[in-house]
């Protein structure tokens, strides 16, 4: 596996310079929340155990500028990334991680299965590949109610070698259903590498075993994501779905918490550290003048202050009681369906 | 009023259901190939000519359909999802134990999953791998709610409350007491059949059943053992024994009004079940009336089920594995030494 080496450049695609910097805002806001998370874990701010995606933001945040806001997403574990990337403010995510009755799930989510439905994202299905046949039946869903609305599953390489990959990618398959399942490959399955769990190592082939469109793309390369997506997307809208995006990147933090990563070479991480997400597209759009240097340190300065306010808020917010423990196991009872 | 077994009236209950309401559909495997069986048990034969989109037949891929399910389920659609038998629900089980029952709590109650799951279960001739009792493996799953059936007439009102219910529902049926016809027929079938009225209705999720009145003794069963312990029933008025037998029908939640109001008069119990000792839904069932009533019981309550063994395939072991009519009747004469 080689590290991509190319300059993101813009092709032929027109894109706004609002929208360009509002890609590299929404990246450097995951950053941000994730290096803080991370102190606040350390320090014992923070109940529970964190994954994070440091060095993968290029993917949530391609992936879900391309989608509309009514179409959904699934994640899973590792999805803190991909909730602020579909909408999620930073407040509701946060709050959540605290354990907060006010967070996205009332503090009975916590931070493996962080999500809001009213912005088009399932809880995290932190079971690996969990997420796959039910992408594949929520776009079923869509395709009986002949509704416009997709969905992007994703996971990791590790969910690959799972036997619910295959029963979910194939009944997407043989129904046309309209799923984009997005395989962030970070190369490791926690601690193992793909070369010790894949004879195929390049999990994009996959596709043609069950005669759909599989594409490889630079998973670092905001740019590119969005357009494997939004061509993905617009394939599964004319009911030529589903498509299999493997989006090649790497994770620049532990698998969880005080993980060390001692089994990720140092010339690998130093390799992919040349190639981080936020700095080579803010290195390209420094070159195509939408921003400088100086431009760029205030996007970073703001989101820092808005996250250490979040922050502040969250230490202050209310904890479920007790009595909550047995609320919403249940739907109640519906109004009379007959 | 029309004479049904409960394979018909269940197809009438899901054919009503999916004319009713046009998000109800069906999805398995073999349920709705034409010239085909309707369904391992005939139930659903001939849905596909009447419902062509909403009969899903499935490849054979249990853990990618019930996850299927799930993510319809929570996009507004109201899937039924049956195996062909309960023993391969273990291959669907990560989507219903970890989706599908915890998807309302993990969100914070805001999501629901209106599902049926319908699972054929019972010793029949079969050997060890088509025959167990599943219910165990449910029953301490919150989340879901856990149904069985003994007669038609319940089969098709608890099919259609089930429908209804915005939760997911678990639905157990014995293969002895479907009435399946022509080569489907089952040798050792147990008449269930019942007038089932022309008129719209349902029987509520929680609710026991008195199945005939005594004095002396509580007998509680459920499926064929029900059947069974009914026959017990009537062999212990002739020696002047005056039991009350109940359908437990609900497993989970259990109804323990119903159960209490027996057991405070008659103050012995005995439980049938069909599956291993250990471990069974009877174990809960002591171990609750004991908690609730155990002042009214004058005596310990007895248990009959199988022996801690696979089910074996040779009729006279498997004959042997069944609680039958004698060893309830056995049970009986115990409680009512004291």
């Amino acid at each position: 596996m080689t590290v991509a080496t190319h300059n993101i450049d813009a092709g032929s695609v027109a894109y706004t310079p609002p929208f360009l910097l509002e890609l590299y805002r929404k990246m450097v806001v995951i950053r941000e929340f994730e290096d803080g998370v991370k102190f606040l874990f350390l320090e014992g701010s923070m109940p529970g155990t964190i994954h994070q995606c440091q060095g993968q933001e290029a993917t949530a945040v391609g992936v879900c500028a391309a989608l509309r806001g009514d179409d959904f997403i699934t994640s899973t574990f590792r999805g803190h990334g991909h909730a602020l990337a579909k909408g999620l403010t930073v407040n509701e995510l946060l709050f959540e991680l605290f354990g907060a009755s006010t967070g996205c799930c009332a503090g009975k989510g916590g931070s493996m299965h962080v999500g809001n439905m009213d912005k088009g994202m399932v809880p995290g299905i932190a079971i690996v590949a969990g997420g796959v046949p039910l992408a594949a039946g929520m776009g079923l869903a869509f395709k009986m109610q002949k509704s416009p609305q997709i969905v992007a599953c994703f996971f990791g390489d590790g969910a690959v070698a799972e036997g619910a990959f295959h029963e979910g990618i194939n009944l997407a398959a043989i129904w046309n259903l309209p799923v984009i399942f997005v395989c962030e490959n970070n190369l490791y399955g926690a601690s193992t590498r793909i070369d010790k769990v894949m004879k195929i190592p390049v999990v994009a082939e996959r596709a043609k075993s069950y005669g759909i469109r599989g594409q490889t793309v630079d998973g670092n390369d905001v740019l590119k994501v969005y357009e494997a997506t939004l061509h993905a997307a617009d394939e599964c809208r004319r009911g030529q779905g589903p498509v299999l995006l493997e989006l090649l990147t790497y994770r620049r933090t532990g698998h969880s918490r005080r993980d060390p990563c001692h089994y990720q070479p140092k010339d690998e991480r130093e390799q992919w550290a040349m190639h981080d997400p936020i700095d080579r597209f803010g290195k390209f759009l420094v070159q195509r003048g939408e921003i400088d240097e100086a431009g760029m340190q205030v996007i970073r300065t703001t989101v820092i202050s808005e996250f250490n306010a979040s922050v502040a808020e969250a230490r202050r917010q209310p904890m479920p009681t007790v009595g909550d423990l047995t609320t919403d196991v249940f739907a109640p009872a519906a109004e009379d369906r007959s | 009023m029309n004479r049904q077994g409960i394979a018909e009236s269940l197809r009438d209950g899901i054919a009503e259901e999916m004319e009713r309401d046009a998000s109800v559909f069906c999805m398995g495997e073999d349920i709705g190939v034409v010239g085909g069986w309707g369904g391992a048990f005939t139930v659903t034969l001939g849905l596909e000519k009447r419902f062509p989109d909403r009969m899903i037949d499935t490849p054979i891929a249990e853990l990618g359909f019930f996850g299927a399910a799930v993510g319809a389920a929570m996009m507004g659609m109201r899937p039924i999802v049956d195996v062909q038998y309960g023993d391969f629900l273990f291959l669907a089980m990560d989507q219903i134990v970890n989706n599908a029952a915890k998807m309302r709590y993990m969100s914070g109650g805001k999501i629901k999953v209106p599902m049926v799951m319908r699972a054929p279960i019972g010793a029949t001739g079969r050997g060890s791998q088509h025959a167990q009792s599943m219910e165990r493996y449910f029953t301490g799953v919150p989340g879901i709610k856990v149904v069985a059936v003994s007669d038609a007439y319940d089969a098709k009102g608890i099919l259609k409350a089930a429908v209804r219910d915005d939760n997911p529902v678990l639905m157990f049926e014995h293969k002895l007491l479907y009435g399946s016809k022509g080569a489907r027929a089952e040798s050792g079938a147990v008449d269930a059949t019942r007038d089932i009225p022309e008129e719209d209705y349902t029987v509520p999720l929680d609710k026991a059943a008195v199945r005939g009145e005594g004095t002396d003794l509580t007998i509680i069963g459920w499926l064929l053992m029900l059947h069974y312990a009914s026959d017990a029933r009537e062999k212990l008025a002739a020696s002047g024994v005056s039991a009350e037998v109940i359908d437990l029908r609900s497993l989970n939640p259990i109804d323990y009004e119903t159960i209490g109001e027996s057991v405070r008069k008659t103050g012995r119990v005995v439980i049938v079940e069909e599956g291993p000792k250990t471990g069974g839904v009877s174990a809960e069932l002591a171990a609750g009336i004991t908690e609730r009533f155990g002042e009214s019981l004058r005596c310990p309550i007895v248990r009959v089920a199988s022996p801690d063994v696979p089910v074996p395939f040779t009729p006279i072991l498997e004959n042997a594995y069944r609680p039958d009519v004698p060893r309830i009747m056995e049970a009986c004469a115990r409680v009512m030494q004291f």
